[in-house]
C-alpha cells in the first residue's frame, strides 16, 4: 500500500517552469514577427554581400516575376489607396465599394488598367490565382507615361518620403529589369534598394 | 476536526491544471515561428545616373583610359571584360573571364594604371587595416563609414592615389543575378566609382565581332 502511494505522487510533474518559458517565447515571437507580406509571384533574390537593412516603412515595393511581370505595392494601406484614388481618377475608371474592399485586401498591385475592374470583380480565391498572369504593362500610353509610370507617380503623389524597392527573381532577364529602371529614370527616380539575400564573400 | 478538514480541502483546490493552457500555447508559438520572417532581407544601395538629355558634355566628367574598365554581362553566366578604353577597331580587345574571386575579381586588383599602381589592392589593403582598427580601437559606425567613402575615393593615409572607374554594361540576355554579383564584386573590391551603363550601337558592333551575345 505505501509504495503504492509514493507512486502517485511522483505522477504529478510541474509544469509552471515551462510554461513560463512558452510564455516568454510567445511573447518575443509575437512582438518581434512582422509577417510575410504575400507576394502574387515566388520571387527567389539572388544573394549579395551587402549588409544593408531595408527600411521597414515608408517603401515602395517593386517585383519583378521570373517571366518579367511587374508588380507594385507599399507597405502602408492609406498610401495605397491614395494611389488607387488618383490612378482610377485619371483614367475615369469607377469602381464599387466591393472592388474597393478586394483592392484593400490585396497586397499588390498587379492588373492592368484595362482589365482592374473586372478582375477586383472576382472571388478572393480566383484574384490569387488570375493575378499570376497579369501584370502592370509598361508600354506607354500613346507616347506618354506608362501604367507603371503611372502608379510610381502616383504613390510619389501619395508619400514623397517613400524609397523604391525593387525586388527582382535571379533569373529574371535584365532586359526587364533594364526597361524598367529606364522608366524610373525618366522620372528622376534614380536610387533603388536591391533586396538580395545575405551572404559571405568567398575567400 | 471540521476546520482542519476544510483546510485539506483547499489545500488541495489550488493545483490547476496547466495542460491545456501548455498545448494552446504550443500551439501559438508554432503558429508565430511558422508565420514570421526574422531575417529581414538585405539591400543594396544602387544610385543610377539620370536619364536627363540636357546634360552637357561638361558635366560628364572624363576618367583616363587606364583608369577605366568595361564589364560585359553577357547570357549563360558569361562575362568579359575591356581594360582601358575599348578599341572599336579591334574586337580582339574584349577579354572572356569568369565569375569569382579567380576571375573577374583577379582582374580588378591586377588591373596596374599607367602610374604603374594597383589601386583596388592598395585599397583592399587599406579598408582590411581599418577594419581591423576598428575591431580593436571600438571605431563608431559612423567614423568607420566615413574612413571607408575617403578610402574609396582613394585617399590613403593622406596619400590620394588614382581609382577606378568600372562600367558594368550588361547585355540584354544577362540575368538579374548577373547583375547583382557584379554591384557585389564591386562593394568586395571596395570600388567606389561604378555605374551600369547601356551597350551602346559601337558596343554592340563590337560585341557581334566577337559573336558574343
Amino acid at each position: 500500500m505505501g509504495k503504492i502511494k509514493i507512486q502517485k505522487k511522483d505522477v504529478w510533474i510541474d509544469m509552471t517552469p515551462m510554461s513560463d518559458v512558452m510564455t516568454l517565447l510567445l511573447c518575443f515571437f509575437m512582438l518581434t514577427s512582422t509577417f510575410l507580406q504575400p507576394e502574387p509571384v515566388t520571387v527567389n533574390t539572388p544573394s549579395s554581400v551587402s549588409e544593408i537593412k531595408v527600411p521597414e516603412n515608408n517603401v515602395l515595393n517593386i517585383l519583378v516575376s521570373p517571366k518579367g511581370q511587374i508588380f507594385i505595392g507599399t507597405d502602408n494601406k492609406n498610401d495605397m489607396n491614395a494611389m488607387l484614388q488618383t490612378v482610377t481618377d485619371k483614367f475615369g475608371i469607377t469602381l464599387n465599394s466591393t472592388q474597393i474592399k478586394h483592392f484593400r485586401e490585396d497586397a499588390m498591385i498587379g492588373a492592368p488598367l484595362n482589365v482592374l475592374g473586372s478582375y477586383l470583380s472576382l472571388d478572393p480565391e480566383k484574384m490569387t490565382e488570375q493575378i499570376q498572369t497579369l501584370g502592370i504593362p509598361t508600354d506607354s500610353i500613346d507616347g506618354g507615361m506608362s501604367e507603371f509610370q503611372e502608379w510610381v507617380k502616383a504613390a510619389r503623389e501619395a508619400n514623397p518620403d517613400l524609397k523604391v524597392a525593387i525586388k527582382c527573381d535571379a533569373t529574371t532577364p535584365y532586359k526587364v529589369v533594364k526597361r524598367m529602371m529606364s522608366e524610373l529614370q525618366d522620372m528622376n527616380e534614380n536610387r533603388y534598394q536591391l533586396i538580395t539575400n545575405l551572404k559571405t564573400a568567398e575567400e | 476536526m471540521a476546520k482542519k478538514k476544510a483546510s485539506k480541502q483547499n489545500k488541495k483546490n489550488t493545483r490547476v491544471d496547466f495542460t491545456p493552457m501548455v498545448d494552446m500555447m504550443m500551439l501559438l508559438i508554432t503558429f508565430f515561428m511558422l508565420c514570421t520572417t526574422l531575417s529581414k532581407p538585405q539591400a543594396m544601395q544602387l544610385v543610377m545616373p539620370s536619364n536627363d538629355q540636357n546634360m552637357t558634355e561638361e558635366d560628364k566628367s572624363v576618367t583616363k583610359a587606364s583608369h577605366t574598365i568595361t564589364i560585359f554581362l553577357g547570357g549563360n553566366d558569361k562575362i568579359y571584360h575591356i581594360d582601358g578604353l575599348p578599341n572599336y577597331e579591334d574586337p580582339s580587345c574584349i577579354k572572356e573571364t569568369t565569375w569569382g574571386k579567380d576571375g573577374i575579381r583577379k582582374v580588378l586588383i591586377n588591373h596596374t594604371t599607367e602610374e604603374g599602381i594597383n589601386p583596388v589592392a592598395k585599397i583592399m589593403v587599406a579598408k582590411q587595416k581599418l577594419d581591423e582598427k576598428k575591431v580593436s580601437t571600438n571605431m563608431s559606425d559612423e567614423a568607420y563609414q566615413k574612413e571607408l567613402s575617403e578610402l574609396k575615393n582613394g585617399k590613403i593615409d593622406g596619400e590620394k592615389i588614382p581609382t577606378l572607374t568600372i562600367i558594368i554594361k550588361p547585355l540584354d540576355t544577362a540575368s538579374y543575378k548577373n547583375m547583382v554579383d557584379a554591384l557585389d564584386e564591386m562593394q568586395i573590391c571596395s570600388i567606389g566609382k561604378y555605374v551600369i551603363d547601356k551597350v551602346s550601337p559601337n558596343d554592340e558592333k563590337l560585341l557581334q565581332q566577337r559573336g558574343i551575345k
